[in-house]
């Protein structure tokens, strides 16, 4: 490398620096600084150095919310990716059909979060709803206000229909994206469809599913409105997942402290896990 | 506009430090730009990656000193610094 790179670009990115500056960094320094101090009221806020944190670390409610947390996250991933994948190779390749299909499988995606819920709560119920109605005249005991089970599969079926055609459409346009000539060398070779599938559909979906598995894995890691509306964290605390704890704790019982520690070891989180498929992208971009 | 934030003087100073680092690697890089290189990480790294890789570790050595045990932080900050050097070093 004996060629100086030109930096002067650097500044054209200045404006989006002030704007991250405003919506981001000075709201997270004041988040840390909320994390060493108890805040009663304006002026009144005593330093506490790292005890938020220890408290935060050993509190059983929170470790408990966490191992849900991943659970869900870990569950949605091995329900949605392979589900997804599976629904972008049924679909038609192109024509009117393929258009309808696109149209039909994308219709999820654009309910808000809170109406998914709703609409769900209802759709569930054992005596008005139809899927729940349904169940229970098959004779299988189901109630998701009243089982940790029940509600479980509930909110992950819940996201499994709202966000499956996210991967689907990722998946479709990755395969999409694949030139004939490898289906017609396959074809010549006589290759089997899970030949077919292993050695030229899947290695080709390498960087869409990385991007897919990051989509889904941070927005159900952040997982909130849907949970909440459909079974309010409940029965007991079956399905209050991180994002709910922490609002309980910052808005509800107005523990900011507590919660600002919190919030930080939730970024930290979030930080590791988006830097390593950050990572994995940029490595798969390289070997292509 | 100050007061809201309710700044402390050790928050001050550790975001002062991180932005004395930024500072002091951008002065760096202008005097001798860096390239990727292979250490014993598994991955190509800049400069700028490892730090932030040691900064992001330090971050989890301080957190998993408060998790599991009562010895005072300041042996977590060294653990930290000695891991960033050896980090930036070879890593």
């Amino acid at each position: 490398m004996d060629k100086i790179p030109n930096n002067r670009a650097w500044w054209l990115v200045l404006p989006v620096f002030l704007l991250v500056a405003f919506s981001a960094l000075i709201p997270l320094m004041t988040v840390v600084n909320y994390s060493v101090q108890d805040i009663f009221g304006p002026g009144q806020a005593y330093f506490v150095g790292t005890e938020w944190f220890k408290e935060v670390l050993t509190d059983e409610r929170l470790q408990d919310s966490l191992l849900r947390q991943f659970l869900f996250s870990g569950a949605v991933l091995l329900i949605q990716i392979p589900l997804g994948i599976s629904v972008a190779l049924m679909m038609p390749k192109s024509g009117i059909k393929g258009s309808l299909c696109l149209i039909l499988v994308a219709i999820p995606l654009l309910i808000p979060w809170n109406v998914v819920g709703t609409i769900w709560q209802i759709f569930a119920r054992g005596d008005i709803g139809l899927f729940g109605w349904g169940i229970n005249q098959l004779g299988i005991d189901y109630n998701y206000t009243g089982s940790t089970v029940d509600a479980w599969l509930t909110v992950l079926l819940m996201d499994v229909w709202h966000w499956t055609p996210l991967v689907a459409l990722l998946c479709y346009s990755g395969l999409r994206a694949i030139p004939e000539a490898f289906y017609q060398a396959a074809e010549i070779d006589r290759a089997s469809k899970w030949a077919v599938f292993r050695y030229i559909q899947l290695p080709r979906l390498k960087s869409v599913l990385i991007i897919a598995v990051l989509l889904r894995f941070m927005d159900s890691f952040m997982i909130y409105t849907e949970p909440f509306v459909l079974t309010g964290g409940g029965p007991g605390s079956s399905t209050t997942f991180l994002s709910q704890t922490l609002t309980t704790m910052a808005i509800g019982q107005f523990d900011l402290g507590r919660a600002a520690a919190f919030s930080l070891i939730y970024f930290l989180i979030v930080l590791l896990i988006s830097w390593l498929f950050f990572t994995a992208i940029t490595h798969a971009d390289k070997e292509q | 506009m100050i007061a809201w934030m309710n700044w402390t003087p050790s928050v001050a100073i550790f975001f002062a430090v991180i932005a004395a680092l930024l500072a002091v690697m951008t002065v760096f890089e202008i005097i001798s730009p860096c390239t990727e290189r292979k250490g014993f990480l598994p991955i190509e790294t800049t400069r700028g990656d490892r730090l932030f890789i040691g900064l992001l570790s330090a971050a989890y050595i301080h957190l998993a000193f408060l998790a599991v045990s009562n010895i005072s932080l300041w042996v977590a900050l060294g653990v930290s610094v000695l891991w960033l050097l050896v980090l930036l070093r070879w890593g």
